[in-house]
């Protein structure tokens, strides 16, 4: 990628850059991050990356996303590293951290799980190391290896 | 081990030592050593679904053991039915009794009962998921066979796939540095997830589509029935079912010594002509629910320790 390109992703004066996110997943990304509406959103898709082989950019305007928040991204984009821009300068940045448990974020695809039934606020732990991380449902004990997938 | 206070969910939850320590319980108590423990104490038996072989072998464990019991047996004449939260149910029992047993077809049923209830549930049960009590009292038949669970080769036959029995209980196995030959039609092998979580050390297992290419005898060969409603077509299933039959002829194949069990009830996946051979140990297998489910029961209301 030449410094031009680069520009053009990360020339931000204040907000947030998502980077390293796993081709295609950045629109699933500002969705799980639930930004969609908080103003102006860039979105780069298929830059070639050594690492991903192909990777995403998110660049959210004049919004500094806490960890509480980008950590949504874990089961999707565990790659991604957040950059936070102040006058144009990168002033904190962070890997996404993969929490051991998983509380009312996700659903359990399960019908016959009682979180389905009886609306119960649904409990994953991760299972798998890395950055393929399986979960397993606390109550159907059904292990999921795309837990990407069960987000809401 | 103190499970004083503590529910039995799911053979999960438990780590070997404790899982050992629950089975010799089990022996402790079949050898008669805790009569009466249970004396004064109320067991609510809570059957959202019905089965009459478990509540009446979590009964008799109580009864015999001086307890007595509340509860229903059907689930048409539970509150449940009047539409009360399940949760609703559990905090409304769990004033009237020391222990809980519940049997429900919602998987996780018991999960969020042991986290509602002020007193200690027993699963008996929760749709295809766990029923551990079954897991326990198969490890205190095969420990009172073998005198321990340690390093035994151990067939499972039959339906796989669908079978909570054999998952939970090669769960607890592998732990054990067990040798499993798992022998199933290619439809009805042991699912993936629960394979990979065959770890512990010294564990291995062989995934085989017929007891004829066993190439080692076995100590234990736990049967489980194939059922019709698997296959969409009746023909193939009597096929393979008849494939997977077990019988005196069979023990030339499995070894001599070997020792046949099945969770109960059987159809015709076990002939009648083992039951009389020294290797069928199913009905004792059956018989050790009661001093299995008196060891839990005491061990979770602080009378046995
Ligand atoms: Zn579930």
């Amino acid at each position: 990628m030449t410094e031009d390109s680069k520009l053009k992703v990360y020339a931000l004066e204040s907000g947030t850059v998502i980077d390293h996110i796993p081709s295609p997943l950045a629109l699933k990304v500002v969705e799980i991050l639930g930004v969609q509406h908080e103003g102006i959103i860039t979105i780069g898709i298929n830059f070639p990356s050594s690492q991903l082989g192909r990777k995403d950019v998110v660049k959210v305007e004049n919004l500094k996303l806490t960890p509480a928040v980008t950590d949504r991204m874990a089961l999707v984009a565990p790659t991604a590293t957040i950059n936070i821009i102040e006058k144009s300068q990168v002033v904190e940045k962070r890997k996404i951290h993969i929490p051991n448990e998983f509380k009312g974020m996700l659903r359990c695809p399960n019908p016959n799980c009682v979180t389905n039934v009886e609306g119960v606020t649904t409990h994953f732990v991760r299972e798998g190391e890395g950055s393929k991380p399986t979960v397993r449902c606390i109550y159907c004990e059904r292990v999921y290896r795309q837990p990407g997938d069960l987000v809401v | 081990m103190d499970l004083k206070g503590c529910s039995i969910v799911s053979i999960r939850d438990f780590p070997k030592e404790d899982i050992q320590a629950v089975v010799d319980k089990a022996l402790e108590v079949k050898s008669g050593k805790w009569a009466g423990a249970l004396d004064g104490k109320v067991l609510a038996t809570l059957f959202f679904e019905p089965s009459t072989r478990t509540r009446l072998s979590f009964e008799g464990a109580m009864v015999s053991m001086g307890g007595r019991v509340i509860g229903f047996a059907d689930p048409n004449i539970s509150s449940a039915k009047k539409g009360e939260s399940l949760a609703d149910t559990i905090r409304t029992v769990t004033g009237y009794c020391d222990v809980i047993v519940m049997r429900h077809n919602i998987e996780g049923a018991a999960r969020l009962a042991s986290q509602v209830a002020t007193v200690p549930v027993i699963n008996a049960g929760d749709g295809s998921n766990q029923h551990p009590t079954q897991t326990f009292l198969d490890l205190a038949t095969i420990q009172e066979e073998f005198g321990r669970l340690e390093g035994l080769k151990v067939g499972m036959l039959g339906d796989l796939k669908y079978g909570r029995t054999v998952h939970s209980l090669s769960l607890a196995l592998a732990l054990f540095g067990t040798k499993f030959s798992f022998i199933a039609p290619p439809s009805l092998r042991m699912p993936e997830y629960t394979l990979e979580q065959l770890k512990g050390a010294d564990t291995s297992f062989i995934e085989i589509g017929d007891i004829n290419e066993l190439n080692d005898s076995l100590d234990v060969l736990y049967v489980t029935r194939i059922q019709k409603e698997r296959f969409a077509d009746f023909q193939e299933y009597e096929r393979v079912a008849g494939a997977y039959r077990i019988g005196r002829d069979s023990l030339k194949l499995l070894g001599e010594e070997v020792r046949i069990m099945h969770p109960l009830p059987r159809v015709d996946e076990i002939v009648e002509d083992l039951d009389k051979t020294p290797n069928a140990i199913y009905f004792r297998q059956a018989h050790n629910g009661i001093p299995t489910r008196q060891a839990l029961l005491g061990l979770v209301t602080g009378t046995i320790q």
